[in-house]
């Protein structure tokens, strides 16, 4: 029971499942899901549909912010993503080809790539700043996809593209496969190979990793090359939704909730341990409480005060003096020191 | 080391003293450099603009930028301590629409002006709270701050609130002039501000235990210096600049909107690092910060005469702030090598 409790991914869960809780209180409808022509209906489809773009940059995120990092560039990159597939669909004499959607698609994650290869170089190389080194990109970022959609709202109309975001595979929105599928591929190669010990060894130390032959420069690129190429899917699947490249609007604010999504699955923002799995809780957690946002009738604009509220609780839960404070409030007696998993062996 | 190496030189004294005078400001070579490029880009508009003048663009790139000079003022002293402060934009739009709804309700300035600069110290303590008491990171620490500010805003008023009191007004409408140049209270205050902050910075001993606090944390404690105390403190000076420059806003709009400012805490941590100030901590200048303002500006300013487009500022924007971060590395890595 102990080891339960102090399992780290217990608090962002009990956190998810209070949300959940309220909101079934709040409108016992919730939690159903209906059937129509094949496909699920439901406030939590919903969910996980509305939640693969903010998926996917929060996965990125994780990987930057396992290094030590931190990217803010990838709203703007989505921006980016999105005019670029979108001019490339809009330039064509057949929109609605799969051909051309694909040709649209891969460039625009082709770029995201390249952009993610510029904040690694700065980085990893350079030597600058994370936040300084992606915020020049936020900055200019928005600018080029201003520039590629000539300043314009670039809109199409082009199914196949369309269905990137908005349609069905087995019932199942198809923007939520992309999503798992990124989690699994990610999951796989950090969890299954070495790769997510020496990311965390690069963010415990970068010095020290790099002096102990793990090759921290290409790590720390990588991290940011993954970010910058899931930003860019995201930027698709966010213009595929609306069908329209907007400059300014796309991923706006997506990079703090990404943050938000990555600290409140139980990720440190100090680097050098990450949670995938905490990340996706994260990334449901604040999906959920948008929505609830939503369903209370809070006015739209009013909801950054509750998220506050609501990150404020999860932050100071997660803080050890925080807690400490309550353990030592409640039980005096048992020394924390004892449970350590070295205590047996020195006994 | 410079005597021993002196004799080797010989005849190049000259740059024997030019590099002498660089080791010992090398905290200041970032700040020349910005002043050199703000130079050089004055001189550069004013041969290619002919209608460039530059007593009345100064004076209405600080008359402009009179509220983000305020916000870079707090703002350095955050990065000082190396935290960062992503609030002030949001601080700076509640403090201002609420300044005009009371001041709309009929609440004499005296009461008004006062009771937003409480409570831009307020937000800012209760961050400093969350960094140092609970160990959050300055970053979600100053996220949920902005939130809670901005959604506070919102709270206040959905729409702008005209500002229709003589005592604010005045703030903006009133210019003193002298050959070309001018002046508004706003700016004033905003000088004020910059000239508060330095001299704090540079002759109290507040101000070097920031710069302590910045340069090594766990030697500052060690020495026995307030590390608690100052960075509670560095977090209440950039609300109480954040609520300041809410009402210069307020003043400089004639109105209180709670969209304002969106975006502003990257522009003003942009400024400050244009400036010369590290973000690690431990090294930079309030002047500088006020030259990064006006480089920010006069970007702007030089833009908008060309007539380019939005998108051509913010990717020059963009570049520029490498260049500076690229610059600074660069001396960094020098003086860390010299010592």
């Amino acid at each position: 029971m102990k080891k339960f409790l102090t399992h780290r991914l217990v608090w962002p869960i009990a956190a998810l499942i209070a949300l959940i809780a309220v909101n079934t209180i709040s409108r016992p409808s919730f939690l159903s899901i209906t059937v129509q022509n094949g496909q699920l209906y439901g406030s939590l489809i919903d969910i996980l549909r509305n939640s693969a773009p903010l998926m996917l940059v929060a996965l990125g995120m994780t990987l930057v912010i396992a290094t030590r990092g931190i990217d803010l560039s990838v709203g703007a990159i989505m921006a980016v993503s999105g005019a670029v597939a979108l001019t490339i669909i809009e330039a064509s004499p057949e929109p609605g080809n799969l051909g051309v959607v694909m040709i649209a698609i891969v460039a625009a994650v082709g770029t995201a790539l390249l952009l993610g290869v510029w904040n690694g170089f700065l980085v990893s190389v350079l030597g600058i700043q994370p936040i300084i080194a992606t915020l020049v990109l936020m900055l200019a970022g928005r600018g080029v996809a201003l520039l590629i959609t000539k300043g314009f709202i670039t809109t199409i109309n082009s199914d196949p593209y369309q269905f990137m975001a908005q349609g069905y595979v087995l019932g199942l929105p198809f923007a939520f496969y992309v999503s798992i599928v990124a989690v699994i591929v990610v999951g796989v190669l950090e969890r299954r190979t070495a790769l997510g010990m020496l990311t965390e060894a690069v963010g415990i130390n970068p010095e020290a990793s790099r002096l102990a032959g793990v090759r921290s420069r290409g790590i720390i690129w990588g991290a940011y090359i993954a970010s910058g190429t899931l930003a860019g899917i995201a930027g698709i699947l966010y213009s595929s939704n609306i069908m329209a490249a907007d400059a300014n609007a796309a991923g706006l604010y997506i990079e703090l909730d990404a943050i938000l999504a990555v600290v409140l699955g139980g990720t440190s923002l100090a680097g050098g341990k990450f949670s995938i799995a905490g990340t996706v809780v994260g990334v449901f957690t604040i999906q959920t409480l948008k929505s609830t946002i939503t369903f209370l009738g809070v006015p739209p604009a009013v909801s950054p005060v509750f998220m506050a509220a609501a990150v404020l609780v999860v932050v100071l839960l997660q803080s050890p003096r925080f807690r400490s404070f309550f353990h030592a409030a409640g039980r005096s007696a048992a020394r924390p020191l004892t449970r350590r998993p070295d205590a047996k062996v020195l006994s | 080391m410079t005597t021993l190496t002196a004799p080797e030189r010989g005849a190049a004294s000259s740059t024997s003293a030019y590099r002498r005078f660089l080791s010992r400001h090398i905290s200041w070579v970032p700040v020349f450099a910005a002043v050199a490029i703000l130079i050089i880009m004055i001189a550069g508009s004013m041969a290619y603009f002919p209608n460039f003048q530059l007593p009345r663009i100064m004076s209405s790139i600080l008359l402009d930028n009179a509220y983000l000079l305020v916000l870079a003022v707090g703002m350095t002293f955050v990065i000082l301590t190396g935290g960062i402060d992503l609030s002030v934009g949001a601080v700076m739009a509640f403090t201002g629409i609420l300044c005009a709804k009371l001041l709309g309700d009929g609440v004499p300035v005296a009461v008004a002006v006062p009771a937003m600069v409480l409570i831009g110290a307020a937000i800012g303590l209760l961050i400093g709270v969350l960094v140092q008491f609970f160990d959050v990171q300055p970053f979600i620490a100053s996220l949920i701050g902005m939130f809670l500010a901005r959604g506070l805003a919102f709270v206040v008023s959905l729409e702008s609130i005209k500002v229709e009191n003589d005592g604010i007004l005045w703030l903006q409408s009133t210019r003193f002039s002298f050959a070309g140049w001018y002046i508004t209270p706003t700016g004033i205050i905003a000088l004020l501000t910059v000239a508060i902050a330095a001299f704090v910075l540079r002759y109290t001993r507040f101000g070097r235990t920031v710069y302590a606090v910045g340069g090594n944390e766990q030697s500052a404690r060690l020495m026995g210096l307030p590390v608690v105390r100052t960075k509670l403190s560095v977090y209440v000076i950039s609300g109480v600049c954040a609520g300041l420059a809410g009402i210069v806003l307020t003043a400089y709009s004639g109105a209180g909107y709670p969209l304002n400012g969106v975006g502003t805490e990257l522009d003003t941590i942009a400024a400050v690092v244009i400036g010369g100030t590290l973000l690690t901590g431990g090294s930079g200048f309030v002047i500088g910060s006020m030259i990064g303002v006006f480089v920010y500006g006069l970007i702007r300013t030089i833009i908008s005469f060309s007539g380019a487009e939005q998108s051509w500022t913010r990717i020059t924007v963009g570049a520029l702030l490498l260049l500076f971060v690229v610059v600074q590395r660069i001396i960094v890595s020098r003086s860390a090598l010299s010592r």
